[in-house]
C-alpha cells in the first residue's frame, strides 16, 4: 500500500533535519494529530494520582517534519511493516497448517487489545505483552516456532494488531493482580542506574519539554509503539527503546521480554492512561 | 611532520601519566562546605582541553544540558541546567571544582547532573564503566580551568 517513495522521502527529511540547527523549543507544541480526517488525542488531563501535571504523547515534542510523516498513512514509513504483516497474517505456518486468519479471521477482530496491554494472564500468572500472546498462538496453536522479540515478523505483527486500536484510549488494569507489577515497574522507573546515575523520571518527568542537546525530551510514553524511528530506519519494540535509554546512561539494560521490562512497560503504560493508541507512530 | 606529532603525543601521554600517579582518588577528595580547595592533580588545568571535553559527547557532554554562548560553533545546547555564561562570576574556583567532582554532594542530592569524579554510581553500571569515574582528575582540572574563563563582568 505504501510507496517506496515514502521511505526515500523520509530518509531525505531525516538527513535534512540532521543538518539544521534547530532553535531551542520549550514545552510540547499545540499541533493537532489528524490522520485520515480523524482527530487522534495527543494530550489528556492527568488524574490526581498522576505524577505528571498533564499527559502528552511523544508526537507533540517532535519537529513539524517528523510529525507530518505520521499524519498521512501513505507518507508514514511504518506502513511498509503493516503491509508485510497483513500478508503474514494470511500465510499458513507450522505443523497445524494454519494462518492467523484461519482462527481470527479479520485482524480487526483484535481491535482494542493494544490499549489494554500488558494485561493479567491467568495461564502464566503474570502480565502478558502482545509479543507473549502472539507467540503463544504460534507455539501452542499453530505448531510453529516462537518469533524473537525484535524479529521483523514479530515487530511487524505487533504494528498491524496495534493499528486496529488506533484512536482508542490507553486503559490498562492497575489493580488486582496487576498492582504488584505496577509497584515493581514504578520502582524501576525511579531507580537511578548507570555510570551517569539517572532514573527515567529525571529525564521524562522532571525535564520533559526541555532540550537535551539535539533532542526535545518527551514524557517517554509508549502509546505509539511499535514506533518507526528514523534513526533505526525501521520499527522497534517498546523494550528496544527502554534498552536504548538505559544504554545511553551507561547502564546494563534488562533483557527484552524480561519480567523487569514487562513491569516497566505496564507502569509506563499506566502513566499514559487516556492517550490514544497511535501505532505506528513516527519518531526521530 | 608525522613523527613530530607522534613524539609530541608521547610527551603528552607521559605528563598525563605523571599527573594521574599523583592525583587524589575519587574517594579521597576533601570537600568541605561545598568547596574543594585543593587541585586534584597539582597540575594546572588546560582551558582549551577543558573546552573540548565540555563539547565531547563521550566525556563531559556538558552542552547536552547547558547553554554556553562561548561555544557558538556547536549547534544544540541543552536547557536542562542553567546557562554557564558568566559562571566564574557566580562561583569561586573551589566551589566549581566541588560542583564538577560531585554535584549531588555540593549542591543538590537530587540533581540530574552527573557527578564527574565520584564512584557513587547508579545501579547496574555497564561493565565497561564499572568502578570508573566519568572524567579523570586532570580532565576535571581542565574543565575547571575553562569554566574559570567564563566571566561577564
Ligand atoms: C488455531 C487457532 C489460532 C491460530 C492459528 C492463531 N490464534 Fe491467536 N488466538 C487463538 C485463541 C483461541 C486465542 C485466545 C482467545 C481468547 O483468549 O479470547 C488467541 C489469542 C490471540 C491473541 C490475544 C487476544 C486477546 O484478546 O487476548 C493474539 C494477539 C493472537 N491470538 C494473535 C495471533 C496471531 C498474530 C496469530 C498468527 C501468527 C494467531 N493468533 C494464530 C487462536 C488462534
Ligand atoms: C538522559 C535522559 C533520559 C533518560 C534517563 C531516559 N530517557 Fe527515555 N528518552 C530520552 C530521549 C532524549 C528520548 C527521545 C526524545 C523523547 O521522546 O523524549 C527518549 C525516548 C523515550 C521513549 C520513546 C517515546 C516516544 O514517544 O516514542 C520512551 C518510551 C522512553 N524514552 C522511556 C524511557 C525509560 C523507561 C527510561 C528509564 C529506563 C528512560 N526513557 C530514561 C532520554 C532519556
Ligand atoms: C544531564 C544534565 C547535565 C549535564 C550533562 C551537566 N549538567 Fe551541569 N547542571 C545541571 C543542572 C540541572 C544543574 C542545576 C543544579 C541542580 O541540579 O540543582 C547544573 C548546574 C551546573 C553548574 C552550576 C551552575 C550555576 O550557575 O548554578 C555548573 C557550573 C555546571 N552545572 C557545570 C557543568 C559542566 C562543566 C558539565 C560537563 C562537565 C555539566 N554541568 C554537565 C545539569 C547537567
Amino acid at each position: 500500500m505504501i510507496k517506496v517513495g515514502g521511505i526515500f522521502a523520509a530518509v531525505g527529511i531525516a538527513a535534512m533535519l540532521a543538518s539544521l540547527v534547530s532553535p531551542a523549543l520549550a514545552d510540547p507544541d499545540n499541533n493537532q494529530l489528524i490522520i485520515e480526517g480523524e482527530l487522534i488525542v495527543t494530550d489528556v488531563a492527568a488524574p490526581d494520582s498522576s505524577p505528571l501535571d498533564h499527559i502528552y504523547s511523544g508526537w507533540r515534542f517532535r519537529s513539524p517534519e517528523t510529525q507530518s510523516l505520521q499524519m498521512d498513512d501513505f507518507e508514514n514509513p511504518g506502513f511498509v511493516a503493516v503491509d508485510a504483516a497483513a500478508e503474514t497474517w494470511e500465510t499458513a505456518d507450522g505443523s497445524e497448517g494454519k494462518s492467523c486468519a484461519s482462527c481470527h479471521e479479520d485482524v480487526s477482530s483484535l481491535a482494542g487489545l493494544r490499549a489494554e496491554l500488558p494485561k493479567w494472564d491467568e495461564a502464566t500468572n503474570k502480565p502478558a505483552t502482545m509479543e507473549n500472546l502472539i507467540n503463544r498462538c504460534r507455539t501452542d496453536r499453530m505448531g510453529a516456532e516462537a518469533w524473537g522479540w525484535e524479529q521483523k515478523e514479530m515487530v511487524n505483527m505487533t504494528a498491524l494488531i496495534s493499528l486496529q486500536s488506533r484512536g482508542m484510549p490507553v486503559n490498562i488494569q492497575t489493580d488486582g493482580p496487576m498492582a504488584e507489577w505496577m509497584e515493581k515497574g514504578k520502582d524501576l522507573y525511579y531507580t537511578r542506574v548507570g555510570q551517569l546515575n539517572m532514573s527515567c523520571s529525571n529525564c521524562h518527568e522532571d525535564n520533559y519539554g526541555n532540550q537535551i542537546r539535539s533532542d526535545h525530551l518527551s514524557q517517554g510514553q509508549i502509546n505509539g509503539f511499535p514506533v518507526y524511528r528514523l534513526k533505526w530506519a525501521g520499527l522497534g519494540s517498546i523494550h528496544r527503546r527502554f534498552k536504548g535509554c538505559m544504554e545511553n546512561i551507561r547502564a546494563t539494560p534488562f533483557k527484552r521480554g524480561s519480567d523487569e521490562f514487562i513491569a516497566l512497560e505496564a507502569y509506563v503504560a499506566s502513566r499514559g492512561a487516556g492517550l490514544a493508541v497511535e501505532t505506528p507512530s513516527v519518531r526521530n | 611532520m608525522k613523527k613530530l606529532v607522534v613524539a609530541a603525543s608521547a610527551v603528552l601521554m607521559l605528563t598525563v601519566g605523571v599527573a594521574l600517579a599523583d592525583a587524589v582518588g575519587p574517594n579521597d577528595v576533601a570537600m568541605a562546605d561545598a568547596v574543594v580547595a585543593e587541585s586534584l592533580t597539582g597540575v594546572a588545568g588546560d582551558p582549551a582541553a577543558g573546552r573540548d571535553i565540555m563539547i565531547n559527547r563521550k566525556l563531559g557532554n556538558c552542552l547536552a544540558c547547558h547553554v554556553n554562548s562561548e561555544i557558538p560553533e556547536q549547534p544544540f545546547h541543552g536547557e536542562v541546567g542553567p546557562p554557564l555564561d558568566g559562571v566564574a562570576d557566580r562561583w569561586t574556583e573551589g566551589e566549581l571544582r566541588a560542583i564538577l567532582v560531585d554535584v549531588k554532594q555540593a549542591m543538590n542530592p537530587e540533581s540530574i547532573m552527573p557527578s564527574f569524579y565520584s564512584l557513587k554510581l547508579g545501579a547496574r553500571v555497564a561493565e565497561k564503566f564499572e568502578g570508573k569515574t566519568i572524567l579523570g582528575a586532570q580532565q576535571v582540572e581542565d574543565v575547571l580551568a575553562y569554566l574559570m574563563t567564563l566571566k561577564e563582568e
